[in-house]
């Protein structure tokens, strides 16, 4: 059961797209950051 | 010999573990990947609207995991900090080394989450109520931990200095959990709890839940990398010390 009637709907969150849609991208991003960074540390330290 | 006949101790020398931390990963990383996308979907596409707060409720999928997280992830890295200044493991220091910088991450996650749900419900994005200040705290002794651990050179003094840094700033972590109890804060009080029925619709607690759990999943996947690049870089550096003894 889908809570929402269209995409845009589902966009606008209701008017507050301006806080919700950072709150997660923010944290998405920040891990995709983390397992980035951990690889290039990864691959650095494993070439020797 | 211990449980399933494997020889548990085998895997606390720093070079056991290695491989096998390698061998882990891939598997947790699915179950993260697995709980996230259901827990994204339950909580931006079934969960109900709040009646009181609109569609802005919904940052609670990543602000509450990420606040549990981030006291959860203090108490482990503490945890394992007592471990080693205990049994002089350096495999446990490693440990508590490889958890603090998610750690902090997931803390600075749940002021800034909580910043943008602030702005909208209370009207400021920042006040100096117990919870936030207390969580701000928390962020400071994730940092203190990684600077005084980066400032010392021996390895090894670094790891005890660290771990009694750790210790010490565990009492602050009830102080962040009972906050909102204790003193009269502008954050809310604690929705879900073990010893009542939760205070939302299902469909909610199932989101926050899943969400809690892919991100427990993530930060055993991002700690067993880490660990690994600490074993890693402190072989070589060992090596290289040993090379220098040897030319000299």
């Amino acid at each position: 059961m889908m809570h929402w009637n269209s995409v845009s709907d589902f966009f606008a969150m209701g008017g507050y797209a301006i806080y919700v849609w950072p709150s997660f991208g923010l944290t998405l991003g920040a891990m995709v950051l983390e397992v980035w960074l951990l690889r290039r540390r990864a691959n650095k330290a494993d070439v020797a | 010999m211990g449980l399933f006949g494997i020889n548990w101790y085998r895997y606390a020398a720093p070079q056991a573990f290695y491989p096998l931390a390698g061998k882990m990963i891939p598997w947790f990383a699915a179950i993260a990947v697995t709980l996230g996308i259901s827990g994204l979907y339950i909580s931006l596409c079934i969960a109900p609207t709040d009646f009181q707060q609109g569609e802005v409720y919904r940052i609670i999928f990543v602000h509450v995991p990420a606040a549990w997280m981030s006291m959860f992830i203090y108490l482990v890295m503490a945890g394992w900090a007592g471990i080693g200044l205990a049994l002089n493991a350096r495999l446990s220091f490693m440990m508590a080394q490889a958890l603090a910088p998610t750690g902090a991450m997931f803390t600075l996650l749940a002021l800034v989450t909580g910043s943008l749900w602030g702005r909208p419900t209370w009207g400021t994005w920042w006040v100096w109520d117990a919870r936030l200040t207390s969580e701000l705290i928390l962020l400071f002794l994730y940092i203190g931990f990684m600077a005084l651990q980066s400032a010392i050179e021996d390895p090894r003094r670094a790891d005890r200095a660290g771990a009694v840094l750790a210790l010490v700033g565990v009492v602050n972590v009830p102080i962040i959990y009972f906050s909102v109890e204790w003193w009269n804060t502008l954050h809310q009080g604690a929705s879900i709890g073990l010893t009542r029925a939760p205070a939302m619709a299902a469909p909610m607690l199932w989101g926050v839940l899943l969400m809690a759990l892919a991100f427990w999943a993530y930060t055993i996947v991002v700690a067993l990398m880490r660990v690994r690049c600490v074993i890693a870089e402190r072989a070589r550096e060992a090596h290289w010390l040993n090379e220098m003894r040897e030319s000299t």
